[in-house]
């Protein structure tokens, strides 16, 4: 795929351009990285001096009492388990649906295929909105203050199937025809012959599917009120950094415990830890995001 | 492809409806948890779009409520909270879909021209980071950043010696945030957005770039007339998409970064949030989905318009 260009001499516009690339791509990037920096410096420093000198680039008094504060309470660690579960069960049941609709909607036989594929694609072009969906998760299906909330509207979506359904195209569909004629049903072929053809799809769309479990902090603050005691980690996130906001637009005069307003260095160790995984994760996954974002862009 | 249509057109017509089901029952059992999950999260709450028309009181129910026509839609146009919802969520989506493009494109030639294998592979990583990160997260990077007493850019400006008064306050001044709300856009998207964009530059033919070359074409007469037109295609799909979005806001983003400050609703507000607030903070949801209804029914017919002028124009490009 390398471009050959290299072997002819350069002009002085190519070194230009190249030069540039160089600097524009290192500022950048390095503007992509620097507010983690700044996060985990600054995690590690002591709440005096974050108060007195704003957020640091390099701890000047390293302390880990930000991450003691967090760890001591356990909560943290009972929101991973939350999260790694709906994270775990999630993608799984997701990715089981939807390479088998994959599969089935792909079929060129399968006289109800486009009915289907349209009543899926129409989901993404009108929706009720917000309102009647809520009235319907907490009024109809009784789900506020359920993990199911957050579990179920998280397992597909409209462009995750049409995905799936692109890459089993791909899969020659005489492979469905040699099963059939060996006498496998339907379900055996999909399970037996196309499941094993499909891992770096399903490597594509699980990633999807994982990241979204693991960044969700949406439907949880829909449905999970204060009532549930262990949330996901990134809304657990959300509150830690937003309950100071509430506490100080509290009414005056109202009775605030100071001890309950979290400081920063903790605010700072609970993002660090909530989002730790990801980073150390990401960039052995990262290519199978790409293969799905180049596929994403042709249309179903 | 026509003619297999054709044959299984033949096929299929010699059998009833339920015939169909039976024979390819093994087949619809598989797409039935699919066809369920919709029906259920997306199909079922659609007849309560009719919470819209009434006046909802949460004894009766949306349909014991009493029916008061569009007063929920007078109410929001008359006030004009409907006008300033619509501009901002068009004008960011404007901003965000051509110098996200832009931005993109640039970046994907740029690292094309990077020789670098090592360069290219490490500074793709960094400028994906940002896509795999909360919302939730990026809301606080920003506020590190910004916020006034303890932020980076006041710690900065602290230490140039600028006066206390003079400090940035952006957490009470809405004028400042279209331009750092892109920003934060800009560098949460780019390095995915890049993505597309570098993998059709990896396509181009290398020998038209040789050739290019051998015919004394500089650096950016490359870039312009070889590398920006094979991109022409892509580029026109991803606006045409985008183009589809272009009254859905990015809640996330918005929620997590200015969440319930009153202070810059003016600039900021857009419809996901306002539905949001109506829905969660307000328990109004008949003013609420009734923004949302418009939001939805100007989405449709703006997919609609967008799909059938492409077909005219460019069948290849439509979406449906």
């Amino acid at each position: 795929m390398e471009n050959k260009t290299t072997k002819i001499k350069l002009d002085r516009s190519e070194l230009m351009i190249r030069g540039f690339g160089y600097v524009f791509i290192t500022i950048f990037a390095v503007c992509c990285l620097l507010p983690f920096l700044i996060i985990i410096s600054t995690s590690f420093t002591k709440e005096s001096i974050i108060l007195a000198e704003g957020v640091q680039f390099l701890p000047k008094e390293f302390t880990t009492a930000g991450y003691n504060a967090v760890l001591k309470t356990g909560s943290i660690f009972k929101a991973y388990i939350l999260t790694i579960g709906m994270t775990g069960i999630g993608t799984f049941l997701g990715l089981f649906f939807i390479s088998m609709a994959g599969y089935a909607l792909q079929r060129k036989d399968f006289p109800f295929r486009n009915v289907i594929s349209f009543y899926i694609y129409f989901t993404s072009l009108f929706s009720a909105g917000l309102a009647p969906y809520y009235l319907m998760m907490t009024q109809t299906y009784h789900l506020k203050d359920n993990y199911l909330a957050v579990l179920l509207p998280l397992m597909m979506s409209p462009w995750l199937v049409i995905m799936m359904k692109n890459f089993v195209k791909a899969i020659p569909h005489e492979l469905t025809e040699s099963g059939k004629i060996d006498g496998a049903g339907d379900f055996k072929i999909y399970y037996s012959i196309i499941l094993p053809l499909i891992k770096p799809a399903l490597a594509t769309i699980g990633l999807f599917l994982a990241l979204g479990y693991w960044n969700e902090w949406y439907q949880s603050s829909l449905f999970l009120t204060s009532k549930v005691d262990v949330k996901p980690l990134q809304f657990m996130l959300y509150e830690v950094i937003n309950k100071t906001d509430a506490l100080k637009n509290s009414v005056a005069g109202q009775y605030v415990n100071i001890t309950d307003i979290p400081s920063n260095s903790v605010k700072m160790a609970t993002a660090v830890l909530a989002t730790g995984p990801v980073i150390f994760v990401y960039p052995f996954v990262q290519k199978y995001f790409i293969s799905g974002v180049t596929v994403g862009a042709v249309k179903g | 492809m026509k003619s297999k249509k054709a044959t299984v057109k033949y096929r299929a017509s010699n059998l009833t409806f339920w015939q169909k089901v039976y024979k390819y029952r093994v087949l619809l059992l598989m797409c039935l948890p699919v066809i369920v999950f919709f029906f259920a999260f997306s199909y079922m709450p659609l007849p309560g779009i009719w919470v819209a028309f009434v006046k909802y009181n949460y004894r009766k129910g949306i349909f014991g409520s009493k029916f008061i026509g569009f007063d929920n839609f007078k109410f929001l146009f008359t006030s004009g909270k409907l006008s300033v919802l619509t501009r901002n969520t068009i004008l960011y989506n404007v901003a965000f879909i051509l110098l996200g493009n832009m931005l993109a494109v640039f970046v994907a030639i740029l690292l094309n021209e990077v020789r670098c294998k090592w360069f290219r592979k490490v500074s793709q990583t960094m400028m994906f980071l940002p896509y795999f990160i909360s919302q939730v997260l990026v809301g606080y990077l920003v506020f590190n950043l910004l916020n006034y007493d303890t932020g980076l850019v006041n710690s900065i400006l602290k230490s140039l010696g600028v006066a206390e008064e003079n400090l940035f306050q952006p957490y009470s001044d809405p004028n400042v945030w279209p331009p750092i709300l892109i920003l934060v856009y800009l560098w949460q998207q780019t390095g995915y957005n890049s993505v597309v964009y570098f993998a059709s530059i990896m396509g181009i033919d290398g020998e038209m770039m040789e050739a290019s070359k051998v015919d004394g074409a500089n650096g950016f007469q490359r870039i312009r007339y070889i590398i920006l037109p094979s991109l022409k295609p892509t580029i026109v799909i991803l606006l045409l998409f985008a183009l589809g979005g272009i009254v859905k806001g990015n809640f996330g983003l918005f929620y997590n970064i200015i969440g319930t400050n009153s202070l810059l609703y003016d600039t900021t507000d857009i419809i996901e949030t306002y539905v949001y607030r109506a829905t969660m903070t307000d328990f109004n949801f008949s003013t609420a989905s009734a923004v949302g209804l418009y939001q939805s029914v100007i989405g449709f017919v703006i997919v609609m318009t967008v799909n059938f002028i492409v077909k005219k124009i460019e069948p290849d490009y439509s979406l449906f």
